[in-house]
């Protein structure tokens, strides 16, 4: 009975054994108080730069109410760490965090967070540049709208490609 | 038996997020293929519209990939994150 319990306590730990840097959640995001946890460990970091990606109140013309965000649990994290992974090989960076959110939201909520930090700023910019052109193309998210026609799945944005593309030519 | 999961627009159009099949297939073109004689629907959307992603074992995947009894086989619409 006991040692059952006791690895009940231990699916349960392993369970939420998730990786820091790399969370997908629906409730909101403070970004101080991310940014404040990314740099403690790291007296050697001269430059942190953040994204945040917030929802529009419009999209193709349309007044968008809300929006919903789908993910794939499980390929959503392991995306978003092997596009974090990438940058640390590309650039020298000390840390780096991505927050994105599930389920609804409404418009000026905030959507999407990447933050890196670094020694020297160059390695900072680009390699948050990076992780949000890769993140767009490559995480399992899907967007939905609700405008006042009804609700529409979002489609892809060739634009989108085009920008992840061009860090395969540097 | 494998386990197909379907997101977004393609949950929403063939009315289920997931299925088990027999694994009677090899390929992930294979198992689109034998998807796709369920009906004009299945097939407009996992044959016709080339813009499907798949993925196994949640890896990107294409249709020569193979696969195999257990595995995790995930069809969805091009991705709109961020």
């Amino acid at each position: 009975m006991r040692s059952r319990f006791f690895r009940l306590l231990l699916g349960v730990k392993m369970a939420y054994q998730v990786n820091p840097f790399v969370r997908v959640q629906t409730q909101d995001f403070d970004l101080t108080t991310e940014i404040n946890a990314l740099r403690q460990a790291h007296a050697d970091v001269g430059a942190v730069v953040s994204f945040v990606g917030t929802v529009r109140d419009i999209n193709e013309g349309d007044d968008v109410q809300q929006l919903e965000l789908e993910h794939y649990p499980g390929m959503t994290e392991k995306a978003l760490e092997n596009i974090r992974q990438q940058a640390h090989q590309r650039w020298a960076l000390e840390s780096s965090l991505i927050i994105h959110r599930i389920g609804k939201m409404q418009p000026k909520d905030q959507i999407v967070l990447v933050a890196v930090a670094s020694r020297h700023r160059e390695n900072a910019f680009h390699a948050a540049h990076f992780i949000m052109d890769y993140l767009k193309t490559n995480a399992p998210f899907w967007k939905k709208e609700w405008t006042p026609d009804g609700e529409r799945w979002v489609d892809a944005r060739l634009s989108d490609t085009q920008a992840m593309q061009r860090w395969l030519q540097d | 038996m494998v386990n197909i999961l379907y997101f977004a627009s393609l949950r929403e159009t063939f009315g289920q997020a997931q299925e088990q099949v027999p694994a009677h297939f090899r390929t992930v073109g294979e198992l689109i293929h034998q998807l796709a004689e369920r009906g004009d629907q299945w097939r407009q959307h996992l044959i016709d519209n080339t813009s499907i992603q798949v993925a196994v074992n949640q890896d990107i995947a294409n249709r020569e990939t193979p696969i195999k009894a257990g595995d995790e086989v995930a069809f969805f619409p091009p991705v709109t994150g961020g």
